[in-house]
């Protein structure tokens, strides 16, 4: 119980989300750049393919513009510090450790399965979409762009309304056993 | 006057920085709680407020910041990579990543923080997101092509558009965000009290 206090244990949420924006600030002020998430995962994929069949990435009209840079973007290298910055946070909490994130009444593998689907939703959404939670919206929002509002709308919009499908994934009620 | 990348920043110092930002903003998430994916799931069931929170700061933040520092003329936010909006196209993979939210309990950048922290979960959640970005890239021709450069109205100021002053905006959104605030505050409160079993509230902390 103690233990599980520790891991609990997290920053003022209004402390984190000025940070946050300053971070935002400075990603545009330095390198006119948004901060984004999905864009590096793009890259990545890009970069493998490129790996893998060069011919194709060349011919594929969605990919061939960025294939000489790669995955030698900045939004790559943002990635790349996002998991040290990660990591020496969870040290300095106590966090870092193998686990699965879920609701104790799902099990393990459920759990699994769930996040690959959602993860290629995302990977679906995001390049359709122009962008992901912090990309399109927050960073779209920090520029008042329309393109940021319409993506905060969507996403959470439809999470508010899918939200009622799968509740039993999240929550579970007091009165019900478990 | 910025943005400094790329008139009075070389490339390669242009990347340092991007990567010493992502520290920033890795460390930000976890030390959040972002990485725990209970947390993030809870903005769209009420029983946790620290998504609403550090989300709606760091807009108002940085909105605040970068609209003075426009003004101030330290910035030419417009020469910076200000997005162009595809309303149809985001507004349908905005569905598709909100489903993905509610199942997978992430989004990219959190799921990237919590599989670095051993979160075996985010693993699979990465893996998917790699396999949904190549099933795009393969099925663009002729699935997404035209989808995506459909609903194109350039670049577009939210209160622009709106009519109004983009300081009035702000301080309009200001005022939501702290309403929002003070709303969650109260739904947490709700679950706690009446409705969530004492495993979930020891396992989320509240």
């Amino acid at each position: 119980m103690k233990e599980q206090a520790k891991r609990n244990r997290y920053i003022n949420p209004y402390l984190g989300g000025f940070i946050l924006g300053i971070l935002i600030i400075a990603a545009y002020y330095f390198s006119s750049e948004g901060l984004g998430s999905s864009g590096g995962f793009r890259d990545v994929s890009i970069a493998i393919l490129d790996k893998v069949a060069p011919h194709y990435t060349e011919s594929n009209t969605y990919i061939s513009a960025r294939v000489e840079e790669g995955a030698h973007t900045w939004l790559t290298f943002e990635l790349l510090g996002v998991i040290f910055g990660a990591i020496i946070s969870a040290v300095l909490f106590g966090r870092l450790k193998w686990s699965v994130g879920k609701a104790p009444h799902i099990t393990k593998k459920k759990r699994l399965y769930l996040a690959l689907t959602g993860g290629i939703l995302w990977g679906i959404g995001t390049q359709l979409g122009r962008g992901c939670t912090s990309g399109l919206v927050l960073s779209g929002m920090a520029l008042n762009s329309l393109s940021g509002y319409f993506g905060l709308i969507s996403i959470f919009g439809f999470g508010f309304l899918f939200a009622f499908l799968f509740k039993k994934l999240w929550i579970q009620s007091k009165n019900k056993k478990a | 006057m910025g943005p400094l990348y790329p008139e009075h920043l070389n490339p390669e110092y242009n990347l340092l920085i991007g990567f010493l930002i992502g520290i920033g903003f890795g460390f930000v998430l976890e030390a959040s709680g972002f990485t725990n994916t209970r947390k993030l799931a809870g903005v769209f069931y009420g029983y946790d407020a620290t998504v609403i929170k550090v989300f709606f700061t760091a807009a108002v933040t940085a909105m605040i910041g970068l609209f003075l520092m426009h003004q101030w003329g330290w910035i030419d936010i417009y020469k910076t990579f200000y997005p162009k909006t595809f309303w149809i196209p985001t507004l349908i993979g905005g569905a598709i990543m909100g489903l993905g939210f509610v199942i997978g309990g992430f989004c990219p950048g959190t799921s990237l923080s919590a599989a670095s922290t051993g979160k075996i979960d985010a693993w699979y959640f990465i893996a998917g997101v790699f396999i949904g970005i190549f099933g795009f890239i393969f099925t663009y021709d002729f699935l997404w092509k035209n989808l995506r450069a459909s609903g194109a109205m350039g670049k577009v100021n939210f209160p622009q558009w709106l009519g109004i002053k983009e300081g009035l905006w702000i301080f309009l959104f200001t005022v939501m965000a702290i309403a929002s605030y003070v709303i969650y505050d109260k739904w947490v409160n709700w679950w706690k009290t009446n409705r969530l079993a004492q495993e979930d509230i020891d396992d989320l902390g509240l």
